[in-house]
């Protein structure tokens, strides 16, 4: 039945296809759309990566990934290049995805519209007509409010030119990745019951206007850890002094650039040396 | 239906073999026009590719009622159906979830199935068009999701008029059918998204 939504969602790029979400060993909101979209595709010649805001190693990405190894018997990595089947929590890895590989998206609200309208009955209407000038109002009433296009996150895009889509509320940083993807993009809504898809190769346009582009989130400094720029950085506070640093969300981008040499200022000593 | 009818074996390990079979399928319409295998290690009822009938097996069950051509119905393909997947074989085309049609035969059209709503177009429904061979017919441009720039196919056996109906399917996005074509054991997915004709 999940197998089914699939198949209908990558046929429909960016409509939500309801499904009959199941029962999963955690609480929903915790991942168990994601849970049930990789259940449903993965097999034994499959490599599992599994990420947390970017991260191998919090609470949630180590326990869906040792769940997987041990219900599936799958084999699985930290390396973004090596993987076949990459669950995310709310960002896309900045190594560039290729053709075969698979980013499974766990969504909390995959409605794009539910804030505005809570009505599922009226948000499934404005989807039917492609009806889509209440979430251009949002996006000018913020012009209008804060002088520019105030949302950072779940930033909504427009896929193959007819459905607005919610890219789960990853940060608008890494809408430009999803457009014209060679990986195929798979979204799993648990508590809410929706899955919905974007094959490879599939137009995925952030909404904006004419005099107020769509841009993404810059940062003044390169990571403190390994120096990398154009990346997304999180900010880590150190003390109670206000000091604090901006790192790569993405660990293993992080890691494998530190294995390669590169230094940022507070790298401190090699990683070698810290074992 | 014949009551005499031996019932071949589906699946020997339901779990791993349908998780291949359906990563084939899902790669089949992620990437409109690609051969995919679908191997399921089975051998098939009379009038089913080995592919159509792994495909039904990974996929049907009794909430998705299967159309057949008549012959098929009424032969050993429907009694296997029923029996491994627990579907309804309907009459109606239009009532079905899942529909066979062979590639060359004039009846069904693609539009006699059903195309969704425009509030859920995701009720439609999927048609596995059984076709002579998956090359060496004539040749079509594909475009599209899934496709990186434009893709060729060319499969063989197809009534004439079948990619004027295709493309009258696609016309009609987001609604329409979604088709597998299948021969022997690998399909070519062709999803309402793809659009027929010369390449941009």
């Amino acid at each position: 039945m999940i197998r089914r939504a699939l198949l209908k969602a990558v046929a429909v790029p960016g409509y939500q296809v309801p499904f009959g979400s199941r029962e999963m060993p955690l609480a929903r909101g915790w991942g168990t759309g994601g849970i049930q979209v990789t259940a449903a595709i993965i097999g034994p010649a499959d490599t599992l990566k599994v990420i947390d805001q970017g991260a191998d190693d919090t609470t949630n990405a180590v326990s869906i990934r040792a769940f997987f190894a041990k219900v599936a018997e799958v084999a699985t990595t930290t390396h973004t290049a090596e993987a076949t089947i990459i669950q995310t929590r709310h960002r896309i890895p900045e190594a560039k995805l290729t053709e075969g590989q698979v980013l499974v998206y766990q969504v909390p609200i995959p409605e794009p519209l539910r804030f505005l309208e809570p009505r599922e009955t009226e948000t499934r209407k404005m989807h039917a007509l492609e009806e889509y000038g209440l979430m251009h109002v949002k996006l000018y009433e913020d012009i209008a409010r804060h002088g520019r296009i105030a949302t950072t996150y779940a930033y909504p895009v427009k896929v193959e030119g007819r459905y607005v889509m919610d890219p789960s509320p990853t940060p608008k940083f890494d809408n430009p990745k999803m457009h014209m993807s060679e990986a195929l993009q798979l979204f799993g809504a648990g508590r809410e019951k929706r899955i919905y898809a974007v094959p490879p190769y599939t137009e995925v346009v952030s909404l904006d206007f004419e005099d107020q582009p769509f841009e993404i989130q810059h940062f003044e400094d390169p990571c403190a850890l390994c120096g990398a720029e154009g990346v997304y950085l999180d900010e880590v506070i150190l003390d109670d002094h206000g000091g604090h640093m901006f790192v790569c969300s993405d660990t293993d981008n992080c890691e494998d650039r530190r294995a390669h040499g590169h230094r940022g200022t507070l790298a401190g000593h090699a990683l070698e040396a810290a074992e | 239906m014949t009551t005499d009818t031996l019932i071949g074996p589906g699946f020997s390990d339901p779990v791993f073999q349908s998780q291949g079979a359906f990563r084939a399928l899902l790669a089949a319409l992620a990437e409109p026009g690609t051969r995919q295998g679908v191997a399921g290690g089975i051998t098939p009822p009379d009038g089913l590719h080995a592919a159509t009938a792994t495909a039904l097996l990974t996929l049907a069950d009794y909430e998705t009622p299967i159309w057949l051509p008549s012959v098929l119905r009424d032969g050993a393909a429907g009694a296997w159906l029923r029996f491994h997947c627990g579907s309804v074989l309907v009459s109606e085309p239009g009532d079905a979830a899942f529909a066979v049609i062979d590639g060359a035969t004039i009846d069904p059209a693609l539009s006699a199935f059903d195309a969704g709503t425009d509030q859920f177009p995701d009720r439609s429904t999927t048609i596995i068009v059984q076709c002579a061979a998956l090359d060496g017919g004539e040749t079509v441009t594909l475009t599209g999701p899934g496709i990186a720039r434009s893709r060729q196919i060319a499969p063989a056996g197809l009534r004439p008029g079948f990619w004027a109906e295709v493309a009258a399917n696609n016309d009609a996005y987001p609604l329409g059918v979604d088709l597998l074509l299948s021969h022997g054991d690998a399909v070519l997915g062709l999803p309402r998204s793809t659009r027929i004709g010369e390449a941009l």
